[in-house]
């Protein structure tokens, strides 16, 4: 077994707006002078220490996890994982 | 002389503060939205409480990138009064007029109470007519309100008088049990080197006049009425510059 650090990313569905995430890309980066900046989508990151026998193993749980848990709501929100390596 | 209560989108104090100053401290007082904010129009201005830009990314930080925050910046180096409470102390952290970081509480809750502060300091612009040692009720309501520093800067501050508010008990002591919302040494409201900048996170606005009291009081009003001393006596020492 190995621990594995797999990262959760949830974000808003595209359909759904994200008023956060236009607040901090409107007033605060275009307004401060970073145009080339064309947008901005906030969410929620996670990163886990995950003990698998192999970074697919490690995935799995952590999707497994994010399912059962509804870590996510899967009616707005997207759910990304990446294993990231394994923790030294 | 002249104060300002900046509006932010997101800011819900301003009323309560605008009213304070004009009518229980009788300051004359404009409320103004950010954007047409002209620091060098005002002898001293308050970031008012509330959630500024919906608090988003972190509690503050959008406005303290505004341009109104540029002027309140130029304002605070002419050592004119700047108060920032409680979303306005944020805003003052965030644009670096103030040292420290506000977290999240460490109870992880949003806390709403009449808490008790204690004045360490009568040396600034909005304690000057309050002792040091004197204790203070005022409410809270915040969710990011955990004053933060590592400890070499937290040693710093108490030996430059940088401390003006510690939560304390009915004894006047620091307890753990006293501190709302777990700030580091108690603490609840900072000031620059020079005193001129305050920031705090309870509400002295609410807390000015004896009917919105449980206990009748109305400590708040020192915050204010120093204000005013502090404009005297900058208006004086003008006065006297301009004679001479």
């Amino acid at each position: 077994m190995r621990t594995y650090v797999v990262e959760v990313v949830i974000e808003n569905k595209p359909a759904a707006r994200d008023p956060e995430g236009e607040a901090i890309w409107r007033d605060l980066i275009v307004r401060g002078g970073f145009e080339a900046v064309k947008s901005v989508r906030s969410g929620k990151y996670l990163r886990l220490s995950v003990e698998a026998g192999s970074e697919e193993e490690s995935r799995d749980l952590t999707v497994k996890m994010c399912n059962d848990l509804r870590i996510y709501n899967p009616v707005v929100h997207v759910c990304t994982v990446s294993v990231k390596g394994v923790r030294t | 002389m002249r104060v300002a209560v900046v509006r932010f989108p997101g800011s819900n104090c301003d009323l309560d503060t605008v009213h304070v100053l004009r009518d229980v401290v009788g300051v004359e007082t404009d409320l103004v939205w950010h954007r047409y904010f002209d620091g060098s129009e005002y002898d001293g201005v308050v970031l008012p409480g509330g959630f500024s830009y919906g608090d988003y990314l972190r509690a503050g930080v959008i406005a303290a990138h505004s341009p109104a925050v540029k002027e309140v910046a130029e304002m605070g180096s002419e050592g004119k009064p700047v108060l920032g409470i409680c979303n306005g102390f944020q805003i003052l952290i965030e644009a670096g007029l103030l040292p420290g970081a506000l977290l999240a509480n460490d109870c992880l809750m949003f806390v709403c109470k009449w808490i008790t502060v204690r004045v360490e300091t009568d040396r600034t612009a909005f304690t000057n007519l309050s002792k040091e040692g004197r204790v203070l009720h005022m409410p809270v309501a915040h969710f990011q309100g955990r004053y933060v520093n590592d400890q070499s800067q937290v040693k710093e501050m108490f030996r430059d008088d940088q401390i003006v508010f510690r939560y304390v008990d009915d004894r006047g002591e620091p307890t753990p049990e006293s501190n709302p919302n777990g700030s580091v040494s108690n603490i609840a409201g900072v000031c620059n080197l020079e005193g001129n900048v305050v920031g705090l996170m309870p509400h002295p606005e609410r807390s000015s006049e004896g009917v919105l009291s449980p206990t009748r009081c109305s400590d708040g009003a020192v915050v204010f009425r120093s204000l005013m001393e502090c404009l005297r006596v900058r208006g004086e020492i003008r006065a006297g510059c301009e004679r001479s």
